[in-house]
């Protein structure tokens, strides 16, 4: 399902599909290599171990802070104001260390993003936010600059939620890369399910405003987050 | 690992500070070890080294994703305003290692003698396209066996016209051939910018 008409509105014909390929693509330079989506704290605490265990861990997150991600992503593509989507992801974000994280790789995303599809609203936020918007509501900006549709954005930021933790810990513990892999292509049918439910929450939020986007999380994401800040010897910023 | 990166960037440090507005980038593997070592031998203020993580991958850092080595240079610009040369110390580097040029105008890497008299004769992207070709430790040369001659040989062979300095940085002013590239590769940007 793509909302044609809005990007139609703003003279740009409808995204094709590839643009999404170009912006989900774990090689786009945007910061994401040095993060490990929480990856390196479970593997530390033997939450993550193997395949299956790694399975648990990226459906988890997929279904808590990826659906929230979505949301805010597919909003922001969707045209609502993405300082508002910036409020409501700071408030959907309790812990500071989250909070930083996003920031940080919302700011890297943006000089990826104005440079690979130009945009004045793409300046603006850039312009309104000089430390950085949330990464979803970036990212949800950047799909609607490349004329990508909500849903697009939403299975952008979803993925990103589980392609994560599964790269990482392919590094942290030595998994067989085709396991890990495996494991995102099990998690594809979710990930279909959770790009859905959040681009749907984002069409009720044109009219009823962020407080209609998702708000799941995940506490031990957030507790976790917090310690691994304080590591002074880690592989990964976050 | 090991040639002498982090002693070039506080050799560096040492000699041009009084003369140009200076600051550090560290990539570091899993620790920020290069930049403490910069902070605890004060070769410069604090407020000018910063270190970035590399989730593992400390090439992807300065070459495929530049992101978080660009931030952290637009971050020192603002901190300690307008900076005549920052230095960007990659980390864990092999002969693979490449700066990218969206990240820096010019790249100088370091091998050292002890770490066998081949490695020019062998190549790779670093040592044939390097802007400067650094080969340190040369006070280790006699103890390791290595032939200066035949690495200066190989690497005119490997480089052509590009330079190759020889350094030992535990001799006074030892940095001093670096300094001195530095200098004039400042010049010639000042006179006409990149
Ligand atoms: N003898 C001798 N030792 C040197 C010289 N330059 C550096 N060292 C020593 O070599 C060791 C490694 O130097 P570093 O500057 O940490 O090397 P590096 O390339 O930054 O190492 P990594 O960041 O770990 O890859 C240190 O103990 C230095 O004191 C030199 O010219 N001669
Ligand atoms: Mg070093």
């Amino acid at each position: 399902m793509r909302w044609g008409p809005r990007n139609g509105a703003r003279g740009r014909s409808p995204g094709g599909v590839a643009a999404l390929l170009v912006l989900a693509d774990g090689r786009f330079p945007a910061g994401g290599h040095a993060h490990s989506g929480g990856a390196e704290a479970a593997v530390a605490a033997g939450r993550i171990h193997d395949a299956a265990s790694l399975e648990a861990f990226c459906r988890g997150r997929l279904h808590t802070a990826g659906l929230t991600a979505a949301g805010l992503a597919a909003a922001a593509a969707a045209g609502l104001d993405p300082l508002a989507l910036d409020d409501a992801a700071d408030a959907r974000t309790p812990s500071p260390a989250l909070r930083g994280t996003a920031r940080r790789l919302g700011r890297q995303l943006m000089r990826a993003a104005r440079a690979t599809w130009p945009s004045p609203e793409l300046d603006a936020l850039a312009a309104a936010r000089p430390r950085g918007a949330h990464q979803p509501v970036v990212l949800g900006l950047t799909a609607r600059a490349a004329a990508l549709g909500p849903p697009d954005a939403a299975y952008a930021a979803g993925y990103e939620a589980v392609s994560g933790p599964a790269t990482a810990a392919v590094r942290l513990l030595s998994l067989d890369p085709f396991d890990a892999t495996a494991v995102l292509a099990r998690l594809a049918p979710e990930l279909d399910q959770v790009a859905a439910r959040a681009a749907d929450a984002a069409r009720r939020a044109l009219d009823e405003g962020p407080g209609a986007l998702p708000a799941a999380s995940a506490p031990l994401l957030d507790i976790a987050a917090e310690q691994h800040a304080t590591w002074s010897v880690r592989l990964f910023a976050s | 690992m090991g040639s002498g990166k982090t002693a070039t960037v506080a050799a560096l440090c040492r000699a041009l500070r009084d003369q140009l507005s200076l600051a550090v980038v560290t990539n570091d593997i899993y620790t920020r070890e290069d930049a403490e070592f910069l902070l605890r031998n004060a070769v410069l203020p604090p407020e000018r080294i910063t270190a970035v993580e590399t989730g593992a991958c400390p090439h992807t850092a300065i070459r495929d994703d530049i992101s978080a080595n660009l931030e952290a240079v637009e971050e020192l610009e603002e901190a300690v305003g307008p900076l005549d040369l920052i230095l960007v110390e990659s980390g864990g580097d092999n002969l693979t290692a490449t700066f990218s040029k969206g990240l820096v105008d010019a790249q100088v890497f370091v091998i050292d003698v002890a770490g066998g008299d081949d490695i020019p004769r062998k190549g790779g992207p670093g040592v044939t396209t390097a802007d400067l070709l650094v080969v340190n430790k040369t006070d280790l040369a006699p103890y390791v066996g290595s032939d200066l001659a035949r690495m200066a040989r190989d690497a005119e062979a490997q480089r052509g016209e590009l330079p190759v300095a020889f350094t030992s940085l535990v001799a006074e002013d030892g940095v001093r051939p670096i300094a001195d590239w530095v200098r004039a590769r400042l010049a010639a940007w000042t006179a006409a910018p990149a």
